[in-house]
């Protein structure tokens, strides 16, 4: 039960000028803007822009620095910021194939079409602190390369795979069909892949991380390989009823995982490389690598496994992934609970006297049958 | 490459269908002051058909890359239209929250499908603009050809 307590006003007024003077920190030290947020700091940018689920860095941007980059919070203004806009449709599904490629890497091939692609990542480098990066460093310009002939081809190593018949065929799109949204309809389990791919994308990272790795740690294992990873700038194109043409809105940064995992098959199928599936906004590779694992591992009931495990269990993951309903039912076990409370005050001391005099009779009788 | 990826993508239309969404796909790189220069050529009298106004477009993936399409998740677009006094009308449909940018982009719709400024609008904003872009993507491309791995150089022994 929840009552309305009156009272906290100037208090509460007070709190957010001292938040925003606490966010300012010291004032001797220049502010940060939005845009230094959005050019330095992208891959939180990324992360708020997923979490939130809505591409846009400036919003993202300004969002990290209104929550003192605290990123769940981040996504929360974002996600708030959403449901004051109206939505102007869906766009025709982007084309990863046709990915203008920042980074390209497959675990599974070593020479592959296309070619290995590191770009700008984390990877090998040793983490050791750039105290370079304390001060105002020149930074060297990247290097540059001849670019091999016009239009490379980078096939997917999926298609490769899928040519030989060795992976499971995607099911092909059937147009026209509905596609599921759980922003327009609650979510209910089982979901279809659609609605649990929707949600994985805006999942916490950090919670589809851990079940990621749950998974790889025997908790329902899919003997993963990283059958690729790609990262670099699609076209969105938007259906425009008025021109009866789909209209080029712009590009976006999005990272793209298949994951190739071991086998499905039976007497009449023989066996084939089985997928899980990764898709989010900007440069952000281990969200869809985890995302991979956990779409792989959601499949195991369709693909005649037994769902025991958290990662494969539908209603666990979809139910938990969102951060900013997590966030919202644990912290507000802060707000005012006190009529609550007062009642269990209650109930614990009438307890505590029911115990005592129980206690109390219960030495009178074992008193009485010693004497 | 993400442009010709753009009007690749497309099935096969009517050229001048072509032509615009490729005028479109440049626009839809630009940035508000490449596109500003519009204003210098679009005739007097122009009508807002729509005031530009900025909503959000929700944005689809496909399963595995290929199979059948899923939410990804919402960008935010904004959208204009315009009328020239000679009766031609022009859209922009544009990512972001930018509400000249957007009403720009249909000044130059509108003025590409009019088609008497088509010199103009090429010679002012299309080209200086298509030349920018390739330029930024050969950059771009060169940059990360850099990081291009080639498992042969530690083995070849040939120098």
């Amino acid at each position: 039960m929840y009552v309305s307590v009156k009272g906290g006003e100037r208090a509460i007024r007070a709190a957010h000028r001292l938040l925003a003077h606490r966010r300012r920190g010291d004032r001797a030290v220049p502010e940060v803007a939005a845009d230094q947020i959005r050019e330095q700091l992208s891959l939180a940018v990324d992360r708020v822009m997923n979490e939130g689920s809505l591409h846009d860095r400036d919003l993202a941007a300004l969002a990290i620095k209104q929550a003192r980059g605290d990123l769940i919070e981040a996504a929360f203004l974002v996600r708030a910021y959403r449901t004051t806009l109206p939505r102007f449709g869906a766009s025709r599904p982007i084309d990863t194939g046709a990915m203008a490629v920042e980074r390209r890497v497959s675990a599974t091939f070593k020479d592959l079409p296309g070619g290995q692609i590191l770009g700008p990542t984390f990877d090998y480098t040793h983490r050791l602190l750039d105290f370079a990066l304390e001060g105002e460093s020149e930074v060297p310009v990247a290097e540059v390369a001849a670019v091999p002939p016009a239009e490379t081809a980078m096939p997917r190593v999926t298609d490769l795979l899928g040519d030989e018949g060795l992976i499971e065929a995607e099911p092909p799109a059937c147009d026209g069909a509905e596609v599921g949204d759980l922003t327009r309809a609650p979510l209910r389990v089982p979901a279809a892949r659609d609605l649990r791919l929707q949600q994985l994308a805006r999942g916490d990272e950090g919670f589809l991380l851990a079940l990621g790795y749950s998974s790889q740690r025997g908790f329902g294992s899919t003997h993963p390989f990283a059958g690729e990873i790609r990262i670099g700038e699609v076209a969105v194109e938007f259906d425009v009823p008025e021109l009866g043409f789909a209209v080029p809105l712009g590009l976006i940064a999005v990272s793209e995982c298949q994951m190739v995992n071991q086998f499905a098959g039976s007497s009449v199928v023989p066996p084939t490389f089985t997928r899980g599936y990764g898709l989010a906004f900007g440069q952000s590779e281990r969200k869809v690598m985890a995302m991979a694992l956990v779409d792989r591992a959601l499949r195991t009931e369709e693909l005649g496994g037994e769902a025991v495990h958290p990662a494969q269990d539908q209603e666990f993951v979809l139910a938990h992934a969102d951060n900013v309903q997590a966030t919202g039912f644990v912290e507000h076990l802060k707000l005012p609970h006190y009529v609550d409370f007062q009642a269990e005050l209650a109930l614990v001391r009438a307890m505590r006297r029911e115990h005592a005099a129980r206690a109390e009779t219960a030495a009178d009788a074992f008193e009485e049958a010693a004497e | 490459m993400s442009r010709e990826a753009v009007s690749r993508s497309s099935l096969p239309e009517d050229p001048s269908i072509a032509a615009r969404r490729a005028v479109m796909a440049l626009v839809a790189e630009a940035t508000a002051i490449e596109l500003r220069a519009v204003r210098a050529i679009a005739p007097v009298g122009v009508v807002d058909l729509r005031a530009p106004e900025t909503g959000l477009v929700m944005v689809r993936g496909r399963i595995g890359g290929t199979g059948a399409a899923f939410n990804l998740g919402e960008a935010t677009m904004t959208r204009a239209a315009v009328r020239l006094p000679s009766g031609a009308t022009g859209f922009g449909h544009l990512l972001g929250r930018d509400p000249a940018r957007a009403r720009d982009a249909a000044l130059i719709d509108a003025l590409w499908v009019e088609g008497t400024r088509r010199d103009r609008l090429e010679r002012e904003i299309l080209a200086p603009l298509r030349a920018r872009l390739d330029r930024d993507a050969r950059l771009r491309a060169a940059e990360v050809a850099s990081t291009r791995v080639d498992f042969f150089t530690l083995v070849r022994g040939d120098d």
